[in-house]
């Protein structure tokens, strides 16, 4: 599958989907941030109905997906400065991560998924006795 | 004492050289030598679309409110975006920084003019879709033919 970031003004080139509708997917632009107890991610996925998104982690292995449905058919458009079409992004992530405790919320368009790490690899401060 | 080493307009030397060929190479093939440069469209890109009654301006807008918006029309077809959006507060360290904030401003022509009062404005899932109803005068009036 074809993967372009979308990008204002550039160019979008066509993939087919088992359905063969002409469907652009692209790459969601993204924030992520490391924190002692986690990683954040920011993903700017406009248009998409939260009941189509999917992330999944699986052997350190984040992917994100967004399913984008068509928002108006048939239009003759005056300006066309974008595309429409879903966003899909993998990401192998480093960290040790508790994966029950991941979670993901979505508003205004942007999907923020919390992958806390797992106990062994936060940073413990050590207590010095002395003696 | 040493010379001072200036990678990046020594790049920059490259790249005019480089896009100065490219525009003679296209201008040869035709084309007004503009075409391959991309200029980045103003933010934020718009999709504008049009019914018999209506105009309809759609953007991209994730991770703002209406409230952190401003839009409205002078002149009769005057259209102004106005917006700012603020990044996350989050202490870190940053893997990742695609993703833009700050102010912005765009002014859009519209090609016919429209109800100023009339403009509704929603935002949902980080769309921003815009209904600008036209004024009188730049409807479509169907013309009834009559046939003997």
């Amino acid at each position: 599958m074809t993967e372009l970031v979308k990008r204002e003004g550039a160019e979008t080139a066509l993939v087919h989907e088992p359905t063969h509708q002409a469907q652009r997917t692209y790459v969601p632009r993204v924030d992520i941030v490391e924190t002692d107890n986690e990683l954040r991610l920011y993903a700017d996925m406009p248009g998409v109905q939260p009941e189509d998104l999917d992330v999944r982690f699986e052997n350190g292995l984040l992917v994100i997906h967004g399913k984008v449905q068509p928002r108006h058919k048939d239009v003759q458009y005056l300006y066309a400065e974008y595309g429409i079409g879903d966003y899909h992004r993998e990401f192998a992530i480093h960290e040790d991560i508790d994966a029950n405790r991941i979670s993901a919320e979505y508003h205004n368009g942007v999907l923020v998924v919390t992958l806390p790490k797992s106990e062994e690899v936060k940073p413990k401060r050590i207590q010095v006795k002395a003696t | 004492m040493l010379g001072r080493w200036e990678p990046f307009t020594q790049m920059e030397a490259e790249f005019n050289r480089l896009r100065d060929e490219m525009d003679r190479l296209f201008r040869r093939f035709g084309g007004n030598g503009n075409l391959w440069r991309r200029t980045p469209v103003e933010f934020p890109a718009v999709d504008i679309w049009e019914d018999d009654n209506d105009l309809y301006l759609e953007a991209e807008l994730p991770g703002m409110e209406l409230d952190d918006l401003e839009i409205y029309v002078t002149q009769g077809n005057q259209l102004t975006i106005k917006g700012k959006r603020t990044p996350p507060e989050v202490e870190g360290t940053w893997h990742r920084r695609e993703r833009g904030f700050g102010e912005f401003t765009r002014v859009i022509t519209l090609p016919v003019d429209v109800d100023a009062d009339k403009v509704e404005a929603t935002l949902k899932h980080g769309v921003l879709t815009v209904r600008l109803p036209k004024v009188a005068e730049a409807r479509v009036r169907k013309i009834p033919v009559k046939a003997d």
